[in-house]
C-alpha cells in the first residue's frame, strides 16, 4: 500500500517556478509515494507575517490549515514555507488554544523536501544523473530555522557525474528577505552581488538550493550580470537523469 | 523607513573605501570569532551559551534583588550605589561631586553606557574637562564623532585621517605611521592619567555577590582610568548585573571570544571599593551609578525582556551581512546593528525609526552567535507587527495596509488567485524565455522598480504549476 | 533619589513584592581540569609567546634579571619571594615603597616593573594581580615592561580553578587583574599596536 504525501508546491513556484514542484513530484513518484494536490492551496502566509501583518497572516494561515489538515504528509520543496508552517504559525495563535492545537498537530506532517527525503523515505541515492559542476546555496531559513544542512548535499553527492563545490564565504544570506529585496533593494542588491561573487570563485556552472526565494534572487543577479552560471532548484536536479 | 535612514544607508553603500573597511574589519572579527570557538578549542561552546542565557535570564527576572544585594556589598566594601533614571542624573551626579572636591579633569575609558547619555557633553557644557582614553574613541571624541562599531568605535577612519585629526586638534606635525600615532596619544593621554582627578569607567559586569564592577580592555586605559585619579566612578545599566562572581567563569570564557576571538581580553579588572587599608594605590572613593533611561521600559514584555541580557560583545554586528553593507553610522542611536535594531524601538518608541526592524533579511545569522542567546530574529519580527500597529492607529502607510489586506483575500479564495496569477502572468514583457530587465514604464513602479534596480525578474511560465498538474 | 522609583518600577514589570527573595538561581558551572604541573608550565609559555610576551623557567630569579636589568631602571613590589630571591637588592631597583604618590612617580618613569603574581592561569597563560600591601596596582601597568616572577605552584589551570580557590576576590582586595599578554589596540585600520597604554612588553619568569 503506497504511502500518501500531499504536496504544497508554495506559491512561488506554482506561479513563476511550476518545473520545480514538477520535478518534486516526479521524484517521490520514483520512490514509490502517491500524490495528491489539494487544490485549495494557494500561499502559507509569510509575505504577510513577516511584514508585520499578523492578523492577515493568520487569514492566510487558517486556510493553510483548513486546506492541508486531513493530509497525512505534506512536502514542501521550500525551507523558508516550510518553517513559516512549521515554526511561526504558532507564533500567530498564540492567544487561540484551539487554533493552537491544530497548529501543533499539523507541524509535525510538514516536511521541507531533502528533509523528507533523507528521514522520511531514508534514501540518499534518487538514481538521478547530472553532469555540473554545481555549489550549493544553503537557504537561511532551512539552515538555521530548520537545520538543514548535510540532507542534501547527501543527496547531491549520490548524483551520477555532479560534482560539489562548496563556495567561500559560505552560509552567507543571499539578501532576498522576502520584502526585505524592495525595501532595502540597494543592500539586498549588494548582498547578492557578493553572493555571485562568491559563486564565480567555485567555478561551478550551476548553483543548487532549495529555496527558490534564493534561486530568483541569485538568479536576478547573475542575469543582470550577464552571467551564464544557471539555478537549479534541488528537486530539479534529483529529477534529472 | 525614514527619509533620513534611507539616505544614510545610500551614502555607505556609495563609498567604497568605507564598504572595504567595514567589511574587512568584521570580517576579521568574525573569523577570529569562529575560530577561537572552534569545537577542539572550545568544546563546551554551546553549554557555554546555555548557562549564560539561564544566568542573565534568572538575574532580570530577580533583578531587584540583585541590585539590592549588589548595593549593599559595594557599601560594605565603602563604596557607594547612586541610582540615576536618565542621563541627567548621571551628570548631575559628576557635577555635583566634581564641584565638592574641586575636580576639573576627568579620564574616561570606554563605555557605550555614557555615550548613551552623550554624558562627555553634558560634562563639557559645565566646564570640565572629560577626556576618553581608548585610542579610539579619543580619536572620535577629538573628531566629534560617534563611535562606529561597539568593539572596533573607529573602524571607518583610516590612518590618514587620525593624522589629520592629530594635526588639527593636537598642534602635532602630520604622522601617519600607526605605531607613531599610537605613541602620541599614549603620551598625550599618559599625562592626562596622572593629572586627573576623577576617572569614570563603564562595567561590563556588576556583580551582586561580591559588589564588585568587572571591566575588561586590552589597553590599559580602564586599569589607569580606575586606579590613577582618586575618584573612579563607574557607570553602568542596571541589566549588568549577575548573582555571583563564580558566574564569571561562563561570561568571561564567552565575551572576548565573541567580541575579538581572544581567549580573554588583555585586562580583565574586578573592582570592589576604593582601596583596602594597607594597599599603596588605588582610589579613594568609589562609586557606581546604576542607570535606567528607559531599561524599565523593556522588563514588562516577556518575550523582548531578553533584550537586556545584551553582553555588548559585537557578533551580531560582525555577522550581519545587512551591518557588513550598512555600517554603523546608518543607525539613528549609538547601538548599532542587529541588536541596535532592537532596543532602540524598544527605547525610543517603533516611530523613532519605523524602517529599523525591517532593515534585516531575517538571515538568523545574529542570533546563532550571540552568546547569551537572544532570539534577535524573533524580536525583529514582533517589533514589526508592532510598527505596522502602530501605522494602522496612525493611519500611515494605509496602502501597503490595503494591499495585504487584498493578498490575505486573494490567496484564500484559490480561484481569485489563479485567476490573479493569469493576469499578471499576461503582462510580463518578453517572450517568456529570458529573465527581464527593463518593463515600461508604466509598470515600472513600487516594489517593480526596486526590484528591477538590481537584478532581472523571472519570465513569467507559460503554465503554473496547478495548470500543468492538471495536464497530467 | 531615583532609587526608589526604578526598584519598583522593575518591581512591576516583573510582578515581583518588594523584599521577595530571588528564585532558584541556576547552579554555578565551574569545570577544573585535571592538568599536572609540567603541563601547565607548558602551557602558560606557549600561550604567553603567542601573545608576544616572553616566559620561561628559571631556578635562578636573581640571576635572570640581573641580566634583563642591565642599565635599565625599575620598580619592584613589595611581595616577599622578590626580597628571599634577592631581586630587590639588584642594582637599579628601587623596592619597598609605601607612599602612593612616591610610587606613582617612580612608576611613571621607571623602564620596568617587576612584580610577583598571585595566581596565573596555565590555559589563557594569564597572571593573577591582586592589589594588596605588597602588590601595588600601578606597578604592572605604568613601565613599558612588565616583568611578573610567578611561583610555580601558583599556576593554576584556568579561571575556574581561580574561581574555585577566589570565590569571591573582594574579601581580600579592591583590585583583582588578570593580565593576558601585553597591551595592544587595532583601533587604527586593525592594525595590532602593542604599549598603547599599559606595558608593551610582558616577561615571565616562572619560579
Amino acid at each position: 500500500m503506497p504511502q500518501r504525501v500531499s504536496l504544497f508546491v508554495t506559491c512561488i513556484i506554482d506561479q513563476l517556478f511550476p518545473k520545480v514542484g514538477m520535478a518534486m513530484a516526479t521524484v517521490l513518484e520514483r520512490l514509490g509515494y502517491e500524490l495528491d494536490f489539494p487544490e485549495n492551496q494557494t500561499c502559507c502566509g509569510q509575505p504577510a507575517f513577516n511584514s508585520g501583518y499578523r492578523a492577515e497572516a493568520r487569514i492566510v494561515a487558517r486556510h493553510f490549515l483548513d486546506t492541508f489538515e486531513s493530509s497525512e504528509m505534506i512536502v514542501v520543496p521550500s525551507g523558508s514555507c516550510t518553517s513559516m508552517i512549521t515554526h511561526h504559525f504558532a507564533d500567530l495563535f498564540q492567544k487561540d488554544p484551539g487554533m493552537l492545537a491544530r497548529v501543533h498537530a499539523l507541524e509535525k506532517r510538514v516536511w521541507e523536501f531533502a528533509t523528507f527525503l533523507t528521514e522520511v523515505a531514508g534514501v540518499e541515492d534518487v538514481g538521478a544523473r547530472l553532469d555540473e559542476v554545481v555549489t550549493f546555496h544553503d537557504g537561511c531559513h532551512a539552515l538555521r530555522e530548520l537545520g538543514v544542512k548535510s540532507a542534501p548535499r547527501r543527496l547531491l553527492r549520490q548524483v551520477r557525474g555532479l560534482e560539489l563545490r562548496e563556495m567561500e564565504p559560505a552560509e552567507e544570506c543571499c539578501g532576498f528577505g522576502g520584502t526585505f529585496s524592495v525595501k532595502f533593494d540597494e543592500v539586498s542588491g549588494a548582498m547578492a552581488r557578493d553572493k555571485i561573487a562568491a559563486i564565480q570563485k567555485t567555478g561551478a556552472r550551476t548553483v543548487v538550493s532549495l529555496d527558490s526565494s534564493c534561486l530568483m534572487q541569485i538568479q536576478g543577479a547573475l542575469s543582470r550580470a550577464g552571467s551564464d552560471i544557471r539555478t537549479m532548484h534541488l528537486a530539479e536536479v534529483l529529477a534529472s537523469h | 523607513m525614514s527619509v533620513e535612514f534611507d539616505q544614510k544607508i545610500h551614502q555607505a553603500l556609495a563609498d567604497p573605501r568605507l564598504q572595504l573597511a567595514i567589511y574587512t574589519a568584521t570580517g576579521r572579527l568574525k573569523q577570529h570569532r569562529i575560530s577561537s570557538i572552534a569545537p577542539d578549542i572550545l568544546p563546551d561552546y554551546q553549554e557555554l551559551r546555555t548557562q549564560a542565557n539561564a544566568v542573565k535570564k534568572h538575574a532580570i527576572e530577580n533583578l531587584d534583588h540583585y541590585l539590592q544585594e549588589f548595593e549593599r556589598n559595594v557599601e560594605a566594601h565603602g563604596g557607594k550605589v547612586i541610582y540615576a533614571k536618565d542621563g541627567e542624573e548621571v551628570a548631575d551626579f559628576v557635577l555635583s561631586l566634581a564641584k565638592e572636591r574641586g575636580a576639573h579633569l576627568i579620564v574616561k575609558s570606554k563605555s557605550m553606557t555614557t555615550e548613551e547619555v552623550d554624558l562627555n557633553e553634558r560634562l563639557e557644557h559645565h566646564g570640565l574637562e572629560s577626556v576618553e582614553t581608548d585610542l579610539g574613541e579619543y580619536i572620535l571624541q577629538l573628531a566629534h564623532e560617534r563611535p562606529y562599531h561597539i568593539v572596533a568605535p573607529a573602524l571607518h577612519y583610516t590612518r590618514y585621517d587620525v593624522a589629520n585629526i592629530f594635526e588639527k586638534r593636537l598642534q602635532v606635525p602630520n604622522e601617519t605611521v600607526i605605531e607613531k600615532q599610537t605613541a602620541i596619544a599614549r603620551s598625550v593621554l599618559r599625562e592626562k592619567f596622572l593629572a586627573a582627578d576623577i576617572g569614570i569607567s563603564g562595567a561590563n559586569f556588576l556583580i551582586a555577590d561580591s559588589g564588585a564592577v568587572v571591566i575588561i580592555e586590552n589597553e590599559g586605559n580602564a586599569r589607569l582610568t580606575t586606579s590613577a585619579p582618586r575618584i573612579h566612578i563607574a557607570v553602568a545599566g542596571i541589566e549588568k548585573v549577575i548573582p555571583r562572581a563564580q558566574d564569571l567563569a561562563v561570561f568571561l570564557k564567552l565575551l572576548a571570544r565573541s567580541a575579538t576571538g581572544q581567549l580573554l581580553s588583555v585586562y580583565t579588572s574586578f573592582l570592589s571599593g576604593p582601596r583596602r587599608p594597607g594597599e599603596i594605590d588605588g582610589p579613594d572613593e568609589f562609586y557606581v551609578v546604576l542607570l535606567d533611561n528607559g531599561r524599565t521600559k523593556l522588563l514588562p514584555d516577556r518575550g523582548k525582556r531578553q533584550s537586556l541580557y545584551c553582553i555588548r560583545c559585537g557578533a551580531c554586528l560582525n555577522t550581519c551581512p545587512v551591518y557588513r553593507k550598512i555600517g554603523g553610522h546608518s543607525f539613528p542611536w549609538v547601538y548599532s546593528g542587529p541588536i541596535g535594531a532592537i532596543i532602540t524601538p524598544q527605547f525610543k518608541g517603533v516611530a523613532h525609526e519605523p524602517g529599523l526592524p525591517f532593515a534585516s533579511s531575517l538571515c538568523g545569522a545574529c542570533g546563532e552567535v550571540c552568546p547569551v542567546k537572544i532570539d534577535i530574529p524573533k524580536i525583529l519580527l514582533d517589533l514589526r507587527s508592532e510598527v505596522k500597529k502602530s501605522e494602522t492607529r496612525e493611519k500611515q502607510n494605509r496602502l501597503e495596509k490595503l494591499a495585504f489586506q487584498v493578498f490575505a483575500w486573494v490567496v484564500t479564495h484559490p480561484r481569485i488567485y489563479e485567476l490573479a496569477g493569469r493576469i499578471a502572468a499576461s503582462l510580463a514583457p518578453g517572450d517568456g524565455s529570458r529573465w527581464i530587465s527593463s518593463v515600461t514604464p508604466a509598470m515600472n513602479i513600487g516594489p517593480v522598480r526596486a526590484w528591477l534596480s538590481q537584478r532581472d525578474l523571472p519570465p513569467p511560465p507559460s503554465k503554473s504549476f496547478r495548470q500543468m498538474w492538471r495536464r497530467r | 533619589m531615583a532609587r526608589d522609583p526604578i526598584l519598583h518600577r522593575i518591581r512591576t514589570a516583573l510582578g515581583r513584592s518588594a523584599e521577595q527573595p530571588a528564585s532558584d538561581p541556576p547552579p554555578v558551572r565551574l569545570r577544573i581540569p585535571t592538568v599536572p604541573m609540567e603541563a601547565r608550565i607548558a602551557s602558560m609559555i606557549t600561550r604567553i609567546e603567542a601573545l608576544a610576551g616572553k616566559a620561561a623557567e628559571t631556578a635562578d630569579p636573581c640571576g635572570v634579571l640581573a641580566e634583563m636589568l642591565e642599565g635599565k631602571t625599575a620598580v619592584a613590589s613589595n611581595a616577599p619571594c622578590l626580597a628571599e630571591w634577592g631581586i630587590t637588592s639588584l642594582p637599579g631597583i628601587r623596592s619597598g615603597i609605601t607612599d602612593r604618590e612616591e610610587l606613582r612617580a617612580l612608576c611613571a618613569t621607571a623602564d620596568v616593573g617587576i612584580t610577583a603574581a598571585d595566581y596565573a592561569l596555565a590555559d589563557t597563560g594569564s597572571l593573577v594581580m591582586i592589589s594588596s600591601p605588597q602588590e601595588a596596582r600601578l606597578i604592572s601597568l605604568l613601565p613599558p615592561a612588565h616583568i611578573a616572577l610567578v611561583p610555580r605552584d601558583r599556576i593554576l589551570t584556568g579561571l575556574d580553578e581561580l574561581l574555585t580557590v577566589l570565590p569571591d576576590p573582594a574579601r581580600v582586595t579592591s583590585s583583582m587583574v588578570l593580565i593576558t599578554g601585553p597591551s595592544r589596540t587595532a583601533d587604527i585600520e586593525q592594525i595590532l599596536v602593542r604599549g598603547v597604554h599599559g606595558p608593551g612588553q610582558i616577561i615571565v619568569w616562572i619560579v
